[in-house]
């Protein structure tokens, strides 16, 4: 493989995109922190945000047939990793997430096992070479994401764990499910629900809960679901002057997971509207880099990124607009967060990493 | 089988993009349902999340004297509040807390574990009306537990040791079923309203209306910039009553220790100066809340501290009813010529009933009957009368009725009469009965204030005045003409009868009557003593040691004899004899007498504050043996210092 690769075949309109959402975040960011004691965190994010972009340049130059190569030894190390958490883990709001690192940073190694996770299942599937998955590749490529899933699950953190479940569930339906095999695994989960139902913790069940009958308990567990609604609907289609669910703390965390009810007050529909749409050509164009991978492996990674991209989207804004229940998952590129950001530069460098050697063969 | 770098099914690459603009467009459909079609819905919401109305509390009126003496005040109240949205641990803090406000550790942990489900933005209430030292520990704490914080309210001040309480009342939180009655429908739950007395009957006068501010609250609700709207309280008005705080304490002091009741009017105009009603409960304890135990105690207790005796005790007028019984015989032309012999009892009906002389009186008059009161020879007149006439002349003068007084929950005694008897009891009128009503016992039950309201009637050429507690001068348009406090209704009264009568009731306290031992050197008082049955006599033969059955001592009396100043009821429960009530009336009426012969306005005051004064004397003669009387007029630059009077009821100044 000669190393004619070059940063013009770089996707710079991507980039553009990705990069107009986050200073768009950033800039509400500012906004919904100002007179908290999380004011500025924007500056924060900057720095995340200049820090992915250098881990994405530095992935891009890294073959990733390479990094396909070693993808076994990587999942080792990820299983590895989340088992780390679960016996050295930092005990935080309930739940085991964080491993402290040497230098008071904290880790949170779930958001890491993503990375992981799609190339294993691009490697998974692009080693098998038939148009129609048999029963055993379907259970083993269920386990290749389960088995981590199941681990960050008794961490606990659903919302991550869900957010494993897009890489199956894009690599199955492009590797070749059957639709008898969709249907079934469909309805073996419907028949676990109640069970799963049953594991659940309070809180999330409390979630749930108020997912289904908001008004049930307004300064309860639907509070946030309420607020939410409540900041969403006050901005109109032009935006609320005031924006005083944001400004004035009705609206919980407003610069994390709550992100894009803050800038809907704000903008109001017209923007909230411009703002899905922005979403909207990141995730055309990556698949358009999809189609146009020189292999399977390619398109298998970029089409695992866009399911994630996707699923968090859809989870996060859902639930802003009062669709989904609270989960916890951040919108990618807006919502604060250093682990949320690099995973995203990370996975858009795979991204440019496959585009960039599309003309290789 | 297909090569490992075969490209995917491009089929199910553009199915993923359809799927994600499915995605995409039922994300747009959430918005534009909450952004469009139901933003009016939300920006309503937002609206009432961020504004709220903050009530102004308004002081209530104060209370006042005839002359403007403070009786009832506000002061203000401070309550200590624990706000939750500092991030601080409050079980941690519960210690320090409770030993600053002087409370137990486990009291303010439970607070805080009940109100651990509520809104962040609702205070804890901690201990309403706090000392001052806990308010400095607060203020001096500030760093260390910024979570402390005070609210000021106003309260009730009331006097000390009950003074005035009947009169006065109390005031509580407006309850759930007052919330529920049209008259209280525009207040509001935890406004505080009069509950009995006068802050009850003038509660529409001295409550004032709340203002309220509209403010911007963030989630925590502390407020944030300026209020936007302002609307100011409207304090209550100040409620100027008749009572004369000197009188009224002439009359505590008269009482104090005893069971009873007594009443000072002015008998021209129906304005009441005293009136005191033992025992009695401290309405300072009302102000802030009452605890359980403590007003189980007040209602529990036999000698019901509640009740204003003045008005709401029913009981039998005894011989004070004679008056009223002179008066109808007077009228009916019965009681001038009857003669009778008293030797200590007469048969009326095949009964035998005694007099309380059980030697008898001998010859007498209706001079004598009254002074004397003798019972023979009232139970003639009664016979003579019949319950018809007596009760008619009884009602005419307000018996069996009330008087109209502006309080709450008078009581009405009981005139009886044949149509009384038939209506209650289905039973026919005994002649005997008569003969007991004669007296004043038997079913006739009156009120001290119905009692005063008659002999002041009588006393002042049938003026029947209706008796009121509060200035007519100081009440809001309307009021009078709606409560009739002023009406005045005259029952003719023959003029040597009632002068007959009232010379009679000035002999009562001389040394020929029941009551010498109330007489008052230079003051010229006339009243009727009575003593009443609290049960027959032979049930209180089988229980000699029961105070509770003790008779009831009563006086009715007024000064001076014509056209009368003040007219005095007391009510001496268990006082047996009302020679003793009569005593404790004088005691009002002295301190009456004396604090207008203190006036200066009895003096000729000159413009320049000098007093003009005359006088006499004799001058020995020019050769020295006649002596010539001189006389003039002189001007004296008296140091006008008048003696001291209270300047507010006792613990209000």
């Amino acid at each position: 493989m000669a190393r004619n690769i070059s940063f013009r075949d770089f996707d710079w309109l991507l980039l553009t995109f990705v990069l107009i959402i986050c200073a768009l975040g950033v800039v509400e960011i500012r906004s919904a922190t100002l007179h908290t004691k999380f004011a500025g965190v924007h500056i924060k994010q900057l720095y995340w945000i200049g820090g992915g972009l250098a881990g994405m340049f530095a992935v891009s130059v890294l073959n990733y047939q390479m990094l396909l190569e070693r993808v076994h030894w990587m999942y080792i190390g990820a299983v590895a990793s989340l088992m780390s958490v679960l016996v050295f883990g930092q005990k935080y709001l309930g739940a085991r997430r964080w491993v402290k690192l040497p230098g008071g940073n904290h880790f949170q190694p779930s958001e890491w096992v993503k990375l992981i996770l799609i190339l294993a299942v691009a490697k998974y599937f692009a080693d098998l070479q038939q148009r129609e998955l048999s029963w055993s590749d379907f259970v083993k490529a269920g386990a290749i994401v389960g088995v981590p899933m199941l681990m960050v699950l008794a961490q606990p953190d659903l919302g991550t764990a869900l957010t494993y479940l897009p890489i199956a569930i894009i690599g199955l339906f492009l590797g070749g499910v059957r639709w008898k095999q969709a249907l079934i695994v469909v309805m073996l989960a419907g028949l676990a629900m109640p069970l799963a139902w049953h594991h659940l913790k309070d809180y999330q069940k409390q979630r749930l809960v108020s997912f289904m009958a908001p008004d049930a308990d307004p300064r309860g567990a639907g509070y946030h679901v309420a607020q939410s609604l409540i900041a969403v609907g006050s901005g109109g289609i032009w935006g609320s002057s005031s924006g005083s669910q944001t400004h004035l703390a009705f609206l919980p965390e407003p610069h994390t997971d709550f992100i894009f009810a803050a800038f809907s007050e704000e903008h109001g529909f017209v923007g909230a509207l411009a703002l899905l749409l922005l979403y909207f050509i990141v995730l055309m164009r990556l698949t358009q880099n999809a189609q146009t991978a020189p292999d399977r492996a390619g398109t298998f990674i970029v089409m695992g990124v866009v399911a994630v991209l996707t699923f968090h989207i859809l989870v996060n804004i859902g639930m802003v607009v009062g669709f989904m229940p609270v989960t916890g998952i951040p919108l990618p590129l807006m919502s604060y967060g250093g682990s949320s950001v690099l995973f995203m530069f990370l996975a858009l460098g795979m991204v440019m990493n496959v585009r960039m050697r599309r003309f290789v063969n | 089988m297909f090569g490992r770098d075969e490209k995917l099914s491009p089929i199910r690459l553009t199915a993923v993009q359809y799927v994600i603009l499915v995605i995409f467009l039922f994300l747009a459909y959430g918005l534009w349902r909450l952004q469009v079609s139901q933003s009016d819905y939300y920006s309503a919401a937002a609206e009432k999340n961020r504004i709220r109305n903050v009530p102004i509390l308004a002081p209530r009126g104060k209370i006042l004297d005839r002359s403007g003496r403070t009786i009832v005040d506000n002061y203000p109240s401070f309550t200590a509040l624990l706000m939750r949205d500092s991030s601080r641990d409050l079980n941690a803090d519960a210690s320090l807390i409770a030993q600053g406000l002087h409370m137990d550790v486990k009291e303010v942990r439970d607070k805080i574990r009940h109100f651990a489900s509520m809104p962040q933005f609702q205070p804890i209430y901690l201990k309403e009306d706090i000392t001052m030292d806990e308010e400095s520990f607060i203020e001096a704490h500030k760093s260390e537990l910024p979570e402390l914080a005070t609210i000021m309210a106003y309260r009730r001040l009331y006097p000390l040791k009950g003074f005035l309480a009947h009169l006065i009342g109390y005031v509580g939180e407006v309850s759930e079923d007052m919330l529920n009655q049209a008259q209280f429908e525009l207040y509001d739950p935890g406004d505080v309203v009069g509950k009995s007395g006068v802050e009850l009957q003038y509660n529409s006068v001295l409550m004032g209306k709340n203002g309220s501010r509209q403010v911007v609250v963030n989630s925590h609700g502390k407020e944030v910039g300026k209020p936007l709207d302002e609307k100011p309280a409207e304090p209550g008005k100040p409620l100027k009553l008749t009572i004369d705080v000197d009188l009224q304490i002439a009359a505590e002091e008269a009482i104090e220790g005893k069971n009873g009741a007594i009443i000072a009017m002015d008998p021209h105009t129906g304005e009441i100066l005293a009136m005191v009603s033992r025992p009695v409960f401290d309405p300072n304890d009302f102000a802030v809340r009452i605890s359980k135990g403590e007003w189980n105690k007040l209602v529990t207790d036999p000698d019901k501290p509640l009740l204003n005796k003045a008005i709401q005790a029913q009981l039998a007028p005894g011989s004070t009813f004679k008056i009223i019984m002179a008066t109808a015989g007077w009228q009916e032309g019965v009681a001038q010529d009857l003669n009778v012999h008293c030797n200590g009892g007469a048969e009326f009906y095949g009964r035998r009933f005694g007099c309380w002389v059980k030697t008898g009186h001998g010859e007498v008059d209706l001079t004598k009957a009254i002074y004397q009161s003798c019972d023979v020879f009232f139970y003639t007149l009664a016979e003579k009368l019949g319950i018809g006439r007596i009760s008619k002349y009884a009602t005419d003068l307000g018996l069996g009725q009330k008087t109209g007084i502006d309080l709450p929950q008078e009581a009405s005694g009981v005139m009886p009469s044949e149509e009384w008897k038939l209506r209650n009891f289905r039973q026919k009128w005994f002649a005997g009965e008569t003969i007991s009503v004669g007296i004043g016992q038997g079913a006739v039950t009156t009120t001290p204030v119905q009692l005063m309201r008659a002999i002041a009637a009588i006393s002042t050429d049938g003026r029947m005045v209706v008796p009121h507690v509060a200035d007519p001068a100081g009440l809001p348009p309307g009021y009078l003409e709606i409560n009739h406090y002023t009406d005045v209704k005259n029952i003719p009264i023959d003029s040597t009868g009632w002068n007959l009568i009232t010379d009679a009731m000035g002999r009562v306290l001389l040394p020929e009557g029941t009551a010498p031992s109330a007489h008052v050197p230079g003051v010229d008082i006339a009243g009727k003593t009575g003593s009443a049955q609290v049960v027959s006599l032979a049930t209180r033969a089988k229980h000699q040691n029961n105070e509770a059955l003790n008779q009831n001592g009563w006086f009715v009396g007024f000064t001076p004899r014509r056209n009368p100043d003040v007219v005095v009821a007391v009510l001496f429960e268990g006082g047996e004899h009302g020679k003793l009530a009569a005593r404790l009336a004088t005691q009002v009426i002295k301190a009456y007498v004396d604090k207008q012969r203190r006036q200066p306005t009895k003096m000729v005051e000159k413009s320049d504050g000098k007093v003009e004064i005359g006088s006499l004397w004799t001058d020995p003669g020019a050769d020295g043996d006649g002596q010539k009387l001189q006389g003039g007029r002189f001007s004296v630059n008296l140091p006008k210092q008048p003696l001291p009077l209270a300047t507010a009821a006792p613990g209000l100044n």
